[in-house]
């Protein structure tokens, strides 16, 4: 059986009294995308850094492609690409010349002007890097990453700070990757990217793997009904009226002013239906509570965040 | 999930190495443009040894004992020239490389650190050549006359090599250990305090006698001292010049191995 792209057990790395990954394990499927999600802070970029060998595990076990990244890199790196978050570019040479000079280093790599022109990077070809916006220097960083033509690629942060027209080209390459086998790991805190792209999501908290599977299985695809409304509902009053199997979850507002946001969900096989919804706005029609933004939808990783670490994904 | 089979297309994976030639020539070039479009550094390593070399050749400023002024001052300049480059230049631009994340990203792609080494290590002679012909030319406008001949040239050229392994391994040192802002402070004080002490304008032997023997356990005065024999005196180097080049690039060269880090 052909091995994963990317497998950690156990990871554990520490910066002194810190420790940064505590205990983590994941698997990354070689031709497919998987994004690890979490806040600032949770460990993503200690992990990646450890798979592409910039930094040594202090226990656990990392082996990309089949190789410990930590020995084998010699190996590796004709094979991995790599998407710093910042950075890596000496601030005096030119974007053509950059990429130029990555892809010499590769044997059969991607045409440097084809790459430049599809991030929308030719115009800046001549511009030293120092003076490239952020965006051009992120898109710049991932061109560098993909020209070699590697079997998998490791993307930092790949869109953040990018305006919503490069961030859809990001998306697009990563898609094109996947199309045509690259495996792709990303670290991401955006969950709308991850919802987009990955085929797996692997959520991150505290150094920890917190939740782990396809999007679908991470939401339970499931439907909820949502509502605003004020603080203090009485929400064991609302479960008493609804079929047993019943759940109501609620989450105070950005601001002590704001209403909470209410959820209420059933396991009922696909979610709350249309008699579910009634009992719902009947006990608020005789309690005197106005349901603002009433609808049914589907659970989004960011409340699955919320609901696994009690905090919102991008507040932190 | 369903198993999807990858369509052939732009990034189909192809992975792998270009040979080691073609990948450290790709790298020297760029670190070549890199150093010749830097104008701190082109100050450094072209107009102030040009200026140096003129300035005290054409006036009598400073003392350089008998003979003609540009005789003494040529070999001075040319170690001072490589001073620069091999050692003030390179610390500089490698220590803001490994602050800016380069040389970790460097380090992910398929160029070895050998190969690192030696593109840094090529474009530095290709400086250096460019900075010997420009100062040879400008001396010989200037009535240089050089000894030694044939002969002469190839003990230069030796010690030059020499000199430029000992440079580059200490600012290999510096660039790999130290902070870039202390790196760019420290290297350009090593450059005038060098610049001071070193035989380049100065001979040595005007210091006070017990300070000689420490000057002359200093690189870039075994460099001076080594050129001056062979282009003034026209006789070989002799053994202590050389030596201490080597000692100097031993110790260089196994320290910046030892401490050397990348980011």
């Amino acid at each position: 059986m052909e091995t994963a792209a990317v497998e950690v057990t156990d990871l554990v790395k520490r910066y002194g009294d810190t420790t940064a990954v505590a205990g983590l394990s994941f698997t990354a499927r070689r031709g497919a995308v998987t994004a690890l999600l979490g806040p600032n802070g949770a460990g993503k970029t200690t992990t990646i850094e450890v798979c592409e060998g910039f930094r040594r595990a202090d226990a656990g076990r990392v082996r990309v492609l089949g190789l410990d990244p930590a020995t084998h890199g010699a190996r590796l790196r004709p094979r991995v690409g790599v998407m710093p978050q910042s950075g890596g570019v000496p601030t005096g040479a030119r974007a053509g010349e950059w990429l130029r000079l990555v892809a010499a280093f590769h044997a059969r790599p991607v045409p440097p002007e084809d790459l430049l022109e599809r991030l929308g990077l030719t115009s800046a070809a001549g511009t030293p890097f120092r003076r490239l916006s952020g965006g051009q220097q992120q898109r710049l960083s991932l061109a560098a990453a993909v020209v070699g033509r590697p079997e998998l690629v490791f993307l930092d942060e790949p869109t953040a700070g990018l305006d919503p027209q490069a961030r859809r080209a990001t998306w697009d390459l990563v898609g094109e990757l996947r199309a045509c086998g690259v495996g792709v790991v990303l670290t991401t805190h955006y969950m709308e990217e991850a919802e987009r792209l990955a085929d797996r999501v692997v959520i991150i908290d505290h150094g920890r793997v917190v939740a782990d599977g396809s999007t679908d299985e991470l939401t339970d695809a499931r439907q909820e009904l949502r509502f605003d409304a004020a603080a203090g509902l009485d929400t064991g009053s609302l479960l008493a009226a609804l079929p047993a199997g019943s759940r109501v979850e609620s989450a105070p507002g950005a601001t002590a002013a704001d209403p909470h946001r209410y959820a209420v969900l059933t396991d009922a096989p696909g979610g709350p239906g249309p008699e579910f919804v009634a009992t719902v706005t009947t006990w608020c029609a005789a309690n005197g509570v106005l349901p603002e933004g009433l609808r049914v939808q589907r659970r989004s990783l960011e409340d699955v965040f919320l609901e696994l670490t009690g905090r919102e994904l991008r507040e932190s | 999930m369903t198993d999807r089979q990858p369509s052939a297309g732009t990034f189909t994976p192809a992975p792998g190495a270009a040979p080691l030639h073609r990948m450290v020539a790709a790298q020297a070039a760029m670190e070549l443009r890199l150093m010749l479009r830097n104008g701190e550094q082109l100050l450094l390593t072209m107009v102030i040894p040009v200026l140096l070399l003129t300035g005290f050749s054409l006036t009598s400023v400073i003392d350089v004992g008998t003979g003609a002024r540009v005789d003494f001052l040529a070999p001075g300049v040319l170690a001072l020239a490589v001073l620069s480059t091999a050692f003030t230049g390179q610390a500089i631009g490698t220590g803001f490389e490994r602050r800016y994340g380069v040389l970790k990203r460097l380090g992910a792609t398929p160029l070895s650190r050998f190969g690192l080494i030696a593109a840094k290590t090529a474009a530095v002679l290709c400086v250096e050549l460019l900075q010997v012909a420009v100062l040879c030319a400008v001396a010989f406008g200037l009535g240089w006359r050089p000894a030694g001949g044939a002969v002469g040239a190839l003990y230069a050229a030796l010690l030059l090599l020499l000199a430029t392994a000992a440079f580059s391994s200490l600012g290999l040192l510096m660039a790999g250990t130290l902070r870039a802002e202390a790196t760019l402070a420290g290297a350009n004080l090593v450059y005038v305090v060098l610049l001071g002490l070193g035989g380049v304008l100065f001979p040595v032997d005007r210091f006070p006698a017990a300070l000689v023997p420490v000057l002359e356990a200093l690189p870039i005065t075994a460099l001076t001292g080594g050129l001056r024999a062979v282009l003034v005196d026209g006789t070989a180097p002799g053994l202590l010049p050389v030596a201490v080049l080597a000692l100097w690039a031993a110790a260089g060269t196994a320290l910046a191995a030892r401490l050397f880090r990348w980011e």
